[in-house]
């Protein structure tokens, strides 16, 4: 195997520009896991707002307007800017070292991913900055509520933020599937993949597709609303459904999205903690492709009260209850993993298993939500709010926390305080329980969706919404102790082995805590599934390797990321002011970059083996 | 990423010589991939709203089917030129090469006149505009999408030309002959579609 | 036999349901059921709860034995427990079984789905109610009797009625909890939506915008009156009367026509921008959901966006003195 080597410099930049140069994808993982707990911190900010005002009948924390704004914030954030992110954070640093890779087959465009998620991020929430109005139609941005009936820049936050943010997800998913499909170490077969692996895989092809629907969809937002475009504008013909169908063709996969990589994640956990393999690893991966491919064909179940006939909708119903069948498998395959094992609870653990009954609650709910005729009931209510926060919080929020404690030590070098940690489970459990069980009640009876009030003297409605909100005090008190507890750990020093959990099974416990730059010293050569339990059971201290020691190709940093994703950002505040220099300007300096990066090859630099052998790797 | 010889075969198809182009060239696919899925969504949208005139004018009135066919023609058989030169680039023929991506510019340049003629013709004659109706946004968008994708082929290609005659003909850049050509292709099918069910289906009424 | 299980159920779960959540919860809602649309969407929801505890409760055992039974225990850091792969025939009864469980329940569901339908579709000779939403109000059209209101609906108990849904400006959902599921108000001429449904009790029921329209979302309630026969007769006799105009009244009444007339109209049969206030006196809420009396309507005119948010009626406090604006108060209050 050939490459193009020609002996470049290496631009070795330090602190801050070490960051924003950085296309190593160990760096630019925890750039998205840090930009994504920022972002979450601030969703969960706007999610106390939501229940503070709604602890009360009639209350008047914030204004409706101002109510409108936090729900519709509130949504946008965790999903794009908090959840993906953090998510995409464990994909970049972990499936290169999962697959025996040195990094990703696009790494400068895995650094334009993450600056232009982010840039498109602050533009999303500039509106808190200038004062000049917050997206406020709901994350689901109906027309023609999004489009004539919101004037201002509000939305125009909305549909340019989240353009810039999808493009750096889209990028992203790309380059993950073509990592995956090229960059695997000899010997790992797909079938040989971790299951984190062929979730991300998954995962990777649905944001491709799906966010390619969204990116139209926000197009033809913008045109309605700076254009005078008349996708959306009924008195001239236009057809508000449309947007419903090209918002749900995305938003339906979107929430697998949210959803594989924790399925993913538990298959690590869950086996590495029980020290027994994943139960029906087989039936594992044909599950995740079957939920992956029926993820695109049930959009239509957010639509049942549109009016689109009997016809669609019991056809939609039926193929939404399908999906419950490979995910069922999927639960009693973790809980199977577990059996006859030897189960440890270190709280990385207990996130794993405590997503199985909460995720399982929201499931089931889901299927009742299927049902077209029950869902006439349900539509728009709190039991909805109910169903999808225990399927994202009992679910990818568990995911999330379970992959942080896991790989926290990998990543840092520490591990993080497990008392901390445990206090921090049991919190999010009672509190989360509490927060949203008793919403599929007021859902029912007759609370609907996005009410920033509700009228005094309903029956139990005060008592409900009270105690959901104290929930919600003790969610807040949970997300309060993960962040304490990264500062403290990441204060000590750094001394994690290898293999801290001592019964890793996957290639990534195989070299020290964190990394080297070049992760593998030689590309390892795999022998089966869980490749360095193999390694392990065979008496080995190390990977068999597939090469000899030789000089190491590494990418250069670059700065041009960074400097696209400003002028994109110029720009779209250009397209949302009617700001004429601002669009021209932004767009040259983003074409400009690109010229530049084509024009200028850049070799990279070699690692020579005297330098690999100085560092060595911690057993 | 060790060293290792060049292997026989791959002198013939440089561009998958290295893990970089093929990284690239299926990368590319991808895109293409999300790209369907872009101009299938707009396509949606013109087949749902293309009846709604809103008292403007409909696609049977305005559209001229033998200008739409002179532009056609010349970006079918730019794409067939494009073809010309990855075989000239399997040949290792630099000047095969360049040559025929210039030819291809110059047809896609063509095809970018008449399109710009088209639609200011269309603003002039009949106030047809993206504010009049839904038909003429779901238009405006559909076919100035693609007529933007052109724009950004033809100077991506230029530069090409010019890194291949300052370059030459490397493991380097002919992965990037290869994904413009694909991309090239691609933008030609679309086009296929639009001038299907836009403008023929449009004319029939 | 699967309806008469369902029958001997639902009110076991329905019991269940209360202890579940504490005694102080009524029913309420949809949970309380008052027409046969109502109560046979309810028996789907009960029937699917049965099937979904069923699962949660299979799932629940196993999980808690596995984490119970197979915790780590000291002295077992040296021994690997078995490597189990997987087990044909386990994999086989959790895919087959779902998928029963999933047949039952949406054999019921498209049964019910296709049902409502029909019946919201045959419209020829049924009692039509035209609905249009509007920021942040409802508006209800009768055809045949020739009248138009807002914020009440009265319909007869015990009869079939469809309400054809639009909306004048973004989308808004009619929802009478007790009575059905929810369907869309569009906008446009395209997507009208048909409901039907059916009160097998007189009653003042709830109704509730269902989908988020602006500021005033969560205030855009409405009430359907369902009344005898002879009752909604009368009711529909007295609207198409226009109330005299006194010489009390006769102030505000030059005053209204003045100022108000132009967005509400007061003869029966009129639509308008505002909420046609024909028969004002007798509704029991300004703006959908503040008491009417005279204190609280002459706030209402004097700042309407300060009671409720983003409302398109403009403030008058600045056009109107107290005491004109206490005269047209005076006149609303004798639109009977």
């Amino acid at each position: 195997m050939a490459h193009a080597h020609a002996h470049g410099h290496k631009k070795r930049y330090t602190g801050i520009m070490d960051w924003i140069t950085t296309v190593d994808h160990k760096k630019i993982g925890i750039l998205y896991l840090f930009a994504g707990l920022l972002f979450f911190a601030i969703g969960g900010l706007e999610a106390l707002f939501i229940r503070l005002q709604l602890a009360y009948p009639m209350n008047e924390v914030v204004s409706a307007q101002r109510f409108n704004e936090l729900i519709t914030m509130h949504g946008t954030t965790m999903l794009f800017l908090a959840a993906l992110p953090i998510l995409y954070g464990f994909f970049n640093y972990i499936i290169p070292l999962q697959i025996g890779a040195r990094d990703v087959a696009f790494p400068f465009l895995n650094s334009l991913g993450f600056w232009t998620f982010f840039f498109g991020g602050i533009l999303l929430n500039l509106g808190f900055i200038t004062g000049d109005g917050l997206p406020d139609s709901g994350w689901t941005a109906y027309a023609p509520l999004a489009t004539e009936y919101s004037p201002g820049t509000g939305m125009d936050l909305y549909s340019i933020g989240l353009q810039l943010s999808g493009i750096g997800t889209l990028l992203g998913g790309l380059n993950f599937v073509v990592t995956i499909v090229n960059m695997r170490a000899p010997g790992m077969t797909m079938m040989r993949m971790p299951l984190f692996v062929w979730t991300a895989f998954i995962t990777s092809i649905l944001i491709v597709f799906a966010f390619s629907a969204l990116a139209v969809g926000l197009l033809m937002i913008s045109f309605d609303r700076l254009f005078g475009g008349n996708f959306f504008n009924t008195a001239a013909g236009g057809n508000e459904i449309l947007w419903q169908h090209i918002f749900w063709i995305f938003g339906h996969p979107e929430v697998y999205i949210l959803v594989l990589p924790a399925f993913g994640i538990l298959s690590e956990v869950i086996p590495t903690f029980s020290r027994k393999r994943l139960f029906g690893y087989t039936s594992m991966v044909f599950a995740t492709s079957i939920i992956g491919f029926l993820g695109f064909m049930v959009w239509a179940h957010h639509m049942f009260t549109v009016g689109m006939g009997a016809v669609a909708n019991t056809m939609f119903a039926v193929a939404t209850m399908l999906i419950a069948v490979p995910t069922g498998i999927k639960i009693f395959n973790w809980i199977f993993t577990m059996w006859k094992g030897q189960v440890r609870f270190t709280t990385a653990n207990l996130f794993a298993i405590g997503f199985i009954p909460s995720f399982t609650v929201g499931g089931v709910t889901g299927v009742m939500l299927a049902m077209a005729a029950s869902d006439y009931v349900f539509h728009d209510t709190y039991f909805v709010v109910a169903h999808f926060h225990y399927v994202i919080v009992g679910g990818t929020v568990h995911g999330i926390f379970a992959a942080l404690f896991y790989w926290f030590p990998k990543m840092f070098g520490r591990t993080l305080n497990e008392t901390l940690g445990k206090i921090t489970f049991w919190l999010l459990l009672i509190g989360f329980n509490l927060t949203f069980f008793i919403q599929h009640w007021l859902g029912v009876v007759g609370m609907p969706r996005r009410v920033y009030t509700y009228l005094d003297g309903q029956p139990g409605w005060n008592e409900m919404n009270f105690v959901s909100t104290i929930g919600a005090i003790l969610m807040g008190v949970a997300v309060l102790l993960v962040v304490i507890n990264i500062v403290i750990t990441l204060m000590k020093p750094k001394n994690a082995p290898a293999d801290p959990w001592e019964d890793g099974r996957t290639m990534e416990w195989a070299i020290s805590s964190p990394p080297p730059e070049y992760n593998f010293k030689q590309t390892p050569l795999v022998r089966g599934l869980d490749a360095w339990w193999v390694e392990k059971r065979a008496g080995n201290k190390e990977m068999t390797p597939a090469e000899p020691v030789g000089p190491i190709h590494m990418p250069n940093g670059s700065i041009l990321p960074f400097i696209m994703s400003i002028g994109l950002f110029i720009a779209g505040i250009g397209f949302m002011y009617d700001t004429l220099w601002a669009i021209i300007g932004g767009l040259a300096v983003l074409v400009i970059c690109m010229i530049l990066r084509s024009l200028i090859d850049d070799p990279g630099y070699h690692i020579e083996p005297e330098e690999i052998e100085g560092k060595g790797v911690k057993a | 990423m060790s060293h290792a010889h060049v292997e026989g075969n791959t002198i013939d198809h440089l561009e998958r010589a290295t893990l970089e182009g093929k990284n690239k060239i299926l990368g590319f696919w991808i895109f293409l991939g999300a790209e369907m899925v872009i101009f299938g969504t707009l396509f949606a949208a013109h087949i749902g709203l293309r009846g709604e005139l809103n008292g403007g004018v409909s696609g049977a009135e305005i559209f001229s089917l033998p200008i739409v066919a002179i532009m056609t023609a010349l970006l079918l058989t730019s794409s067939m030129t494009s073809v010309m030169a990855i075989q000239a680039m399997h040949r290792h023929e630099l000047k095969g090469v360049a040559l025929w991506l210039g030819i291809t510019v110059l047809l896609a340049l063509g095809f970018l006149g008449l399109e710009i003629y088209e639609f200011v013709h269309y603003v002039h004659e009949y106030e047809f505009n993206i504010q009049q109706s839904p038909f003429s946004t779901t238009f405006y968008v559909l076919v100035g999408c693609h007529g933007t994708h052109v724009a950004i082929g033809i100077v991506w290609i230029s530069l090409l030309i010019g890194q291949l005659f300052k370059k030459g003909l490397t493991v380097v850049t002919a992965p990037k002959v290869y994904v413009a050509s694909l991309y090239w292709h691609f933008i030609d099918v679309v086009w296929v579609f639009i001038f299907t069910v836009v403008y023929l289906m449009g004319k029939v009424g | 036999m699967v309806k008469r299980w369902m029958k001997r159920l639902v009110p076991l779960m329905a019991m269940m349901v209360l202890f579940l959540t504490g005694c102080d919860f009524q029913l309420a809602g949809a949970l309380a059921p008052k027409g046969p649309v109502a109560e046979k969407q309810l028996e789907l929801i009960l029937w699917s709860l049965i099937v979904m505890i069923f699962v949660l409760l299979v799932v629940f055992v196993l999980f808690f034995t596995a984490i119970f039974r197979f915790r780590r225990r000291r002295g077992q850091d040296n021994q690997i427990p078995e490597q189990i792969e997987g087990n044909h025939k386990l994999e086989a009864t959790w895919t087959i079984i779902p998928i029963f469980l999933l047949f039952i329940m949406a054999v019921p569901t498209v049964a019910l789905t296709f049902n409502l339908e029909e019946e919201a579709q045959a419209v020829e000779g049924q009692r039509v109610i035209k609905v249009v939403g509007k920021q942040f109000w409802w508006e209800f059209t009768y055809p045949e009797e020739g009248i138009v209101t807002a914020q009440e609906v009265y319909i007869p108990v015990g009869e079939k009625v469809v309400f054809e849904l639009s909306s004048a400006d973004v989308i808004h959902s009619f929802w009478v909890p007790q009575l059905a599921g929810k369907k869309d108000a569009n906008p446009g001429s395209k997507t009208i939506n048909y409901l039907y449904l059916q009160a097998d009790e007189p009653g003042v029921y709830k109704g509730k915008c269902t989908e988020l329209c602006g500021q005033s979302h969560a205030l855009m309630d409405f009430k359907l009156i369902a009344l005898e026969k002879d009752e909604y007769e009368a009711w529909v006799a007295d609207m198409l009367l226009t109330a005299e105009v006194t010489a009390e009244t006769q102030l505000g009444a030059e005053l209204f026509n003045a100022k108000c007339l132009v967005c509400h109209a007061v003869d029966p049969g009129m639509s308008s921008v505002g909420p046609n206030l024909n028969g004002f006196a007798d509704r029991m809420y300004i703006g959908g959901f503040i008491d009417n009396n005279a204190e609280k309507l002459a706030q209402w005119i004097k700042n309407p966006i300060g009671m409720k948010p983003g409302v398109t009626m403009p403030p008058f406090e600045n056009e109107l003195t107290t005491d004109e604006i206490n005269e047209i108060v005076k006149y609303l209050q004798s639109l009977h």
